[in-house]
């Protein structure tokens, strides 16, 4: 056992409004610079839709994500590492900019610049990338609450796996909005995918970050990662992607789009998982275990053994203890609300969602049912195949038993205590019925409704003090010891010092020179 | 003149290569890329693109086999005269072509796309105008001399004086009697060569062959232990 820390997100989707103010928070923080004006490290879907970029969860266009080959071994699902470089030189499966869409600005110095005249100036939309006069026809938001879903929703690649036609009749259909960040997966697909080795995965908080010196534009990853979050800066030619904001993580602060969201439906907390065991678990044969395989490999917190582990493992204490209140371990773990984002596509991503239940609700009250009624929503869930069935393909790999057993624990909840609040009864058949405790039903309520800023946040900060440590201890080689294979304490000074990434390289080529 | 043109001129642009990539690698990792555009046009680039790395790629390793191997290890291991000039002619010819038609589509996705063109420095300028030239002279040097003229055997005057210039014992006279279409090629490739380590050539440098062996998820610490070693 291997243990590892990961910083991850839940977002509970029955709370979101679609408000964008993650996404435009997160723009004015992070990509608000020549060259990503196309580039949303955090953007709001509303499913059904093509989402953003178009239709990027077609993966037998793009080639994103993870499969098993025919011997059962996990391959990059765009191909081996031969034909990677093969590809090189022309990218099949990149994503046009049109895929996204062409950013616009306008020129507004037009309205105090423009001559005297009979009309009031007008501005007009000019291409960011071009310069040029332009019809804005796209956007990151364009299907915002079903703008034009019946042109263009059923070109959303989840409605093509549903065996029932989804209508798109504005007042017939259900919708619900998905803000999505990068899923700082633990298998990532784009750091698996780049040739050069600037993606990393953060051994202290599992975030996924890109090396700006060490990325030599090679635009695998963008094409490698299904969920579409890693972007090109077509100004510097390299990869950007979300950073899970690490510096406000690294000071113990949410990030900017959880401190923003206004209806508070974000949550962010400390997962400890098995290293060792990701590979394994990414590899189980049937999509639909994929979900379960996940699960195991995270550790519980509590377990003396795991804790006795993360402290060998350098994990501090303030961590151990930040890990056993995070949120997202109760809500994925002991109440088993939260699910994975497309987990088929085999990367194991750490942003999970609690699946919403206003689709089924808004089903119910349409066909005149009362939606308050735990008994109706019961029926509503196992009978409404298609709200179900979509979103089963979103976040259960097609299985409807999950995301069923998960609504019905919400709906439960809300009815157990409606039942506590307004009736002052305990409804244990409820309890019963979801197989949940009294304690731990209005626990999880308290999370979920009350949601307080300190139990929605357990961000434990960064220790600046272990890596002082670290590199007091590295003073000398450790392979100079009596024996050792540098004991001869031939070191060519002069010739050889770190690179900024730790790697030995020519001190000619070594910016500093290393420290002498 | 002769020494000018076939010692001096090497020399300089060679330093320039040598001291211009060390300065570039120490201050400007951020701009060593391939500086990619296929994300603005792809359609023109996924012709363009592979026919003129691989028809470099050819090119390069003819280049190897004619400059760098004398004449008479290729003869050692029984490869005649004739045999020489027919594979490197042929070879040539179809990796020049190759190179050619992939550089015009690339250019012309420059020129045509206008998403491509704003995104044009003027290194980029430079560095195609150069290559274009040196890529033009070294096609019709071989396609006019060896192809359709009677042949020239620069495997008896370039090749030693260019590893004359590597190995520091240039001969400027053996360029003296060499068709002004391998002259001006050499000179073209002379400048191709100092002005590399400021275009976007360098990302030749940084071809990801360890992307073949080194494992899928790459695991960093967030503050490198031995960032500040004693070396």
């Amino acid at each position: 056992m291997r243990v590892m820390a990961q910083v991850a997100m839940v977002m509970n989707l029955d709370k979101c409004i679609g408000c964008h103010t993650c996404s435009v928070t997160c723009k004015q923080t992070w990509t608000n610079r020549d060259g990503v004006e196309y580039v949303w490290f955090n953007n709001v879907e509303t499913k059904p839709g093509v989402g953003y970029p178009k239709r990027y969860e077609d993966q037998e266009r793009w080639h994103g994500g993870w499969q098993l080959d025919r011997r059962g071994r996990l391959k990059l699902r765009a191909g081996g590492r031969v034909k990677r470089l093969l590809n090189l030189f022309s990218n099949p499966d990149l994503p046009d900019l049109d895929d996204y869409y062409e950013p616009a600005t306008y020129d507004y110095d037009t309205l105090v610049n423009a001559p005297a005249g009979p009309h009031t100036p007008v501005i007009r939309p000019k291409s960011a990338i071009t310069g040029r006069d332009m019809a804005i026809t796209w956007g990151a938001n364009w299907e915002d609450d079903l703008g034009g879903a019946p042109e263009h929703a059923p070109a959303d690649p989840n409605l093509a796996a549903m065996a029932e036609k989804v209508r798109m009749e504005f007042d017939q259909t259900f919708m619900f909005h998905l803000p999505r960040i990068c899923e700082h997966c633990l298998n990532p697909a784009c750091v698996a995918a780049c040739p050069s080795g600037a993606m990393y995965k953060r051994e202290e908080d599992g975030i996924v970050l890109v090396d700006q010196d060490r990325c030599r534009g090679w635009r695998m990853c963008v094409s490698s990662c299904p969920y579409k979050k890693v972007y090109v800066n077509h100004r510097t030619g390299k990869a950007e992607k979300c950073t899970f904001c690490f510096p406000r993580i690294e000071a113990g602060q949410p990030t900017v789009c959880a401190e923003t969201c206004v209806g508070r439906l974000r949550y962010i907390g400390l997962i400890l998982y098995d290293a060792d065991a990701v590979l394994e678990a990414a590899c189980v044969p049937d999509p639909r275990d994929l979900l379960e395989a996940q699960r195991r490999v995270f550790l519980d917190p509590s377990d003396p053994e795991v804790v006795q582990a993360a402290r060998a493992a350098g994990i501090s204490e303030d961590w151990i203890t930040a890990a056993q209140r995070s949120p997202v371990y109760r809500l994925a773990m002991r109440y088993r609300v939260a699910l994975p984002l497309h987990p088929e596509y085999r990367t194991l991503p750490m942003v999970w969602y609690i699946p919403p239940l206003s689709p089924v609700l808004d089903a119910v009250t349409g066909a005149g049912a009362d939606a308050d009624d735990p008994d109706n929503v019961f029926h509503a869930v196992t009978d409404l195949r298609i709200p179900l069935e979509y979103l089963a393909g979103l976040f259960s790999a097609g299985d409807t038993e999950i995301v069923a057993g998960v609504l019905m624990k919400l709906s439960a909840m809300r009815a157990y205590m409606r039942a506590r609040t307004v009736d002052g009864t305990v409804a244990e058949d409820l309890l019963e019925a979801v197989g949940m405790r009294a304690a731990e039903m209005e626990e999880m309520y308290r999370l979920l409704a009350i949601a307080k800023y300190d139990e929605r946040y357990v961000v434990p900060a960064a220790h600046r003090e272990d890596a002082a440590a670290l590199s007091a201890q590295a003073g000398g080689c450790s392979l100079d010891g009596d024996g050792g294979p540098g004991m001869s304490d031939f070191h060519p000074a002069g010739v050889t010092g770190r690179r900024g990434d730790g790697r030995l390289g020519l001190k000619l080529f070594v910016r500093d020179g290393g420290t002498a | 003149m002769n020494v000018a043109l076939w010692v001096v001129v090497p020399y300089i642009a060679l330093t320039i290569f040598v001291v211009g990539h060390v300065w570039r690698w120490r201050v400007d990792q951020f701009g060593w890329t391939t500086r990619t555009t296929q994300v603005l046009e792809s359609r023109l680039l996924r012709l363009g693109s592979p026919l003129f790395h691989l028809g470099a790629f050819a090119a390069i390793g003819g280049h190897v086999l004619g400059l760098l191997v004398p004449k008479s290890l290729t003869a050692a291991v029984g490869v005649d005269e004739h045999l020489y000039h027919l594979v490197s002619v042929s070879a040539g010819t179809v990796a020049g072509l190759m190179v050619v038609a992939g550089l015009g589509l690339l250019l012309a996705r420059r020129l045509t796309s206008p998403r491509v063109r704003r995104t044009t420095t003027r290194a980029d300028k430079v560095l195609f105008a150069v290559l274009a030239v040196t890529i033009a002279l070294g096609l019709s040097a071989t396609v006019g001399e060896n192809l359709l003229g009677g042949g020239y055997d620069y495997r008896a005057t370039i090749a030693v004086w260019f590893r004359g210039v590597l190995t520091f014992h240039p001969d400027p006279g053996l360029m003296a009697g060499v068709p002004p279409l391998f002259r001006l090629h050499a000179l073209s490739a002379w400048v191709l060569t100092a002005i590399w380590p400021f275009t976007r050539l360098v990302h030749v440098w940084s071809a990801p062959l360890a992307y073949l062996w080194r494992p899928y998820v790459v695991y960093r610490r967030r503050t490198p232990i031995h960032r500040s070693r004693h070396v």
